[in-house]
């Protein structure tokens, strides 16, 4: 659907439109959410906090914007959180056991590392044609199987990293760390990927129509194999940043992690159904469920009902998708199917 | 793909129509069951030659206990797949029903009582994923995914990092128990209903509709199928064989925390995908998934006589289930070029 809108996303009305009610939806529930819990505890929305709780998130962010890509071209990566815990577990032994080994050597091995990791599920989905969820079914296992052979189960503590492993994601550049940079340097990245390049649009065209994709001459097999490669090289970089915020490695890290990551993407519109979805929507998803998460504790409620609310979110976030793709392409076999068409939903 | 029963043959269907006709015996040396059969032999073997204690009965009865009750829940899972499905919460329906009857004897309630909340509690999560699918037509890999966070995040919402532990001495006897000599309760119980799920599958109408709707389920509704109730009623089996799992695995353990049966469904879906249910659905047969139950169980036993931690097995486990996908695949791929050459 999008891919049938010219490239210059933003200018186009229509898509504007489109895009504008599930991100301005967000926007609302965000404002809604922060104000009820500032009714009760005003400190949650000083630009302190605030800023703390997108520094939070910034790692789910990140890992959102590289699901966003691999849903749009209707896959899923669920190895996602495998390959934070692999490439982090691997830096994290570098460091530990060679101090002498610059971090720009390791942030370039972590990327590279993630990297590797997403192309070998592309090249699975894209050589073997296996379905997507059965190679990073397979894969997330294996990754986080790979990290306990590498550390033999053994931990890696704070006082064994270098401190320039572990200070530089919290350093502060004009008030703001590292970290929350890095968040905003993806954001940037992901909006030129997604919406000026090639590659970004094919990935739009296939999960759309697969079909007129090829007729259009893009290789739909091989956009695929990008859209895993770029959610890798997104993990990986998550994998280093993860282990010096925490300042520990082991096998279990991010456990899970990869059904937030989803549900970020999910929440924030785009479609699992392909070729529908935003940069702004993953973000304000991500940025949606990360301020639930951050706002639970101040408001008294278990950290043990997390879980249980993030699967409700990502229930009805899946409903209200489904429902708003619903009305696109012909419905036969309905009863009143007479009813007038919805007018400027779809298209 | 519902009309080509091979009459006379003991033989499930096949999955292509062939260009030529073969004689059973070769069609079922070609088969992917044969190629399975083989592999649990082989594995059979090795496990015996590795360890002196293998061929001991009750060693290999107590082999039987690490996958009945994930193969039980295969056995629905299959029909979930075979109808283009998946349920990802099954592990997460485990962890909710074992809460609930966790509760339920701390409230005093007996072994029967405890059986019925289970079995209840489990078709209750299947009958709600169901919905899900077929009433408000959410893609299911999304609705599990959010559900199996649901449940398990339930069962964490009631117990925290507790843990509840106060079951009746016969309640132990689903997980525990023997029907005759060694012979498991759980391992008779998970032979009784292959042999219905098989007949279920190959033999009834209602196994032909599962295939037709995974095939395609459009032509299914036009051929008047009642294509949503039948997946309602898929993931209600599937809610109610997690149950059935959830009275065994806590009888066995005699204990439940919220992060019991964790990860299961990555190991039921390796087990119905190993034993040749295509993924996209549509086609596969129920030996096939019980002789892929049977090479799982012997795997990662014969691992775990041979030390391997956990993990590494799941590592087996993982290239186990994306090697069997692709080895078909390959060899296709080799003898089509063969044939073109």
């Amino acid at each position: 659907m999008s891919a049938a809108s010219p490239p210059r996303a933003p200018d186009g009305v229509d898509l504007r439109a489109f895009l504008a009610r599930r991100e301005m939806l967000l926007v609302v529930a965000l404002a809604a959410l922060l104000a009820v819990v500032a009714t009760r505890f005003p400190s949650f929305v000083t630009p302190r906090s605030l800023g703390g709780v997108f520094n939070d998130t910034s790692i789910l962010i990140v890992m959102a914007l590289g699901q966003a890509a691999v849903i749009l071209t209707r896959s899923v990566d669920l190895s996602v959180a495998a390959n934070v815990a692999l490439t982090g577990m691997t830096v994290a032994l570098i460091d530990a056991h060679h101090p002498g080994v610059p971090l720009a050597l390791l942030v370039a091995t972590a990327l590279g590392l993630g990297l590797l990791l997403g192309a070998v599920n592309g090249a699975l989905v894209w050589l073997l044609g296996i379905p997507p969820i059965v190679v990073t079914l397979g894969t997330l296992t294996i990754y986080r199987g790979l990290a306990f052979v590498l550390s033999g189960g053994a931990w890696i503590n704070s006082f064994q990293f270098t401190p320039a492993f572990l200070s530089v994601p919290r350093a502060e550049v004009i008030g703001v760390p590292v970290l929350s940079w890095t968040a905003v340097a993806a954001v940037a990245l992901a909006v030129v990927v997604f919406g000026r390049t090639g590659v970004g649009r094919s990935w739009y065209a296939v999960g759309g129509n697969p079909t007129a994709a090829v007729y259009a001459g893009i290789d739909a097999g091989r956009a695929r194999f990008l859209a895993f490669c770029f959610s890798g090289l997104l993990s990986g970089l998550c994998g280093y940043l993860w282990v010096a915020r925490y300042a520990v490695a082991y096998v279990d890290v991010a456990s899970g992690f990869e059904l937030d990551v989803i549900a970020a993407c999910v929440i924030g519109g785009v479609s699992i159904a392909g070729g529908i979805g935003s940069v702004g929507g993953a973000v304000l998803g991500a940025l949606f469920l990360g301020t639930i998460k951050n706002a639970l504790p101040v408001v008294n409620v278990s950290p043990f009902a997390q879980m249980a609310i993030s699967g409700a979110i990502i229930i009805a976030a899946v409903a209200l998708n489904t429902r708003a793709e619903r009305r696109r392409g012909r419905i036969i076999l309905r009863p009143g199917a007479s009813r007038p068409a919805p007018a400027a939903v779809a298209e | 793909m519902t009309l080509q029963a091979a009459p006379g043959s003991a033989v499930p269907a096949p999955r292509i129509l062939p260009d030529r006709l073969v004689s059973p015996l070769r069609r079922f040396a070609t088969s992917w069951e044969a190629l399975l059969l083989a592999v649990a032999a082989a594995v059979f073997v090795a496990n015996a030659l590795a360890s002196p204690y293998f061929l001991d009965v009750w060693n290999l009865s107590d082999a039987t206990f690490n996958f009945t009750e994930k193969s039980i829940v295969a056995l629905a899972m299959a029909f979930v797949i075979m109808a283009g499905e998946i349920d990802l919460s099954v592990g997460g329906i485990v962890a909710l029903c074992s809460t609930a009857m966790g509760e339920a004897a701390a409230a005093g309630l007996g072994t029967p009582g405890l059986v019925a909340v289970g079995l209840g509690v489990g078709a209750a999560c299947g009958l709600f994923n169901g919905l899900l699918v077929a009433r408000l037509g959410l893609p299911s890999i999304m609705a599990t995914i959010g559900t199996m966070s649901l449940y398990r995040g339930l069962s964490y919402l009631a117990l925290g990092d507790g843990v509840l532990k106060g079951y009746p001495a016969d309640f132990a006897w689903f997980g525990q128990g023997y029907a005759w000599g060694p012979l498991s309760v759980e391992f008779a119980c998970f032979l009784a209903l292959s042999a219905v799920a098989g007949v279920a599958l190959h033999r009834t109408v209602f196994g032909r509709a599962v295939r037709a709707i995974g095939s395609n389920a459009f032509a299914a509704l036009f051929s008047g199928l009642r294509v949503g109730r039948i997946r309602v009623v898929l993931f209600v089996l599937t809610g109610l064989a997690s149950g059935l799992a959830a009275v065994m695995l806590t009888g066995r353990l005699g204990s439940t925390r919220p992060s019991i049966a964790l990860g299961w469904e990555l190991d039921v879906v390796t087990i119905v995908v190993l034993g040749g249910v295509s993924i996209q659905g549509g086609s596969g047969t129920m030996p096939g998934v019980v002789i892929a139950a049977f090479v799982m169980g012997l795997v990662t036993y014969g691992l775990g006589l041979l030390n391997v931690p956990g993990i590494v097995m799941s590592i087996v486990v993982g290239a186990m289930l994306i090697g069997t996908i692709a080895l078909p695949i390959l060899v296709g791929r080799a003898l089509r070029r063969r044939r073109t050459a």
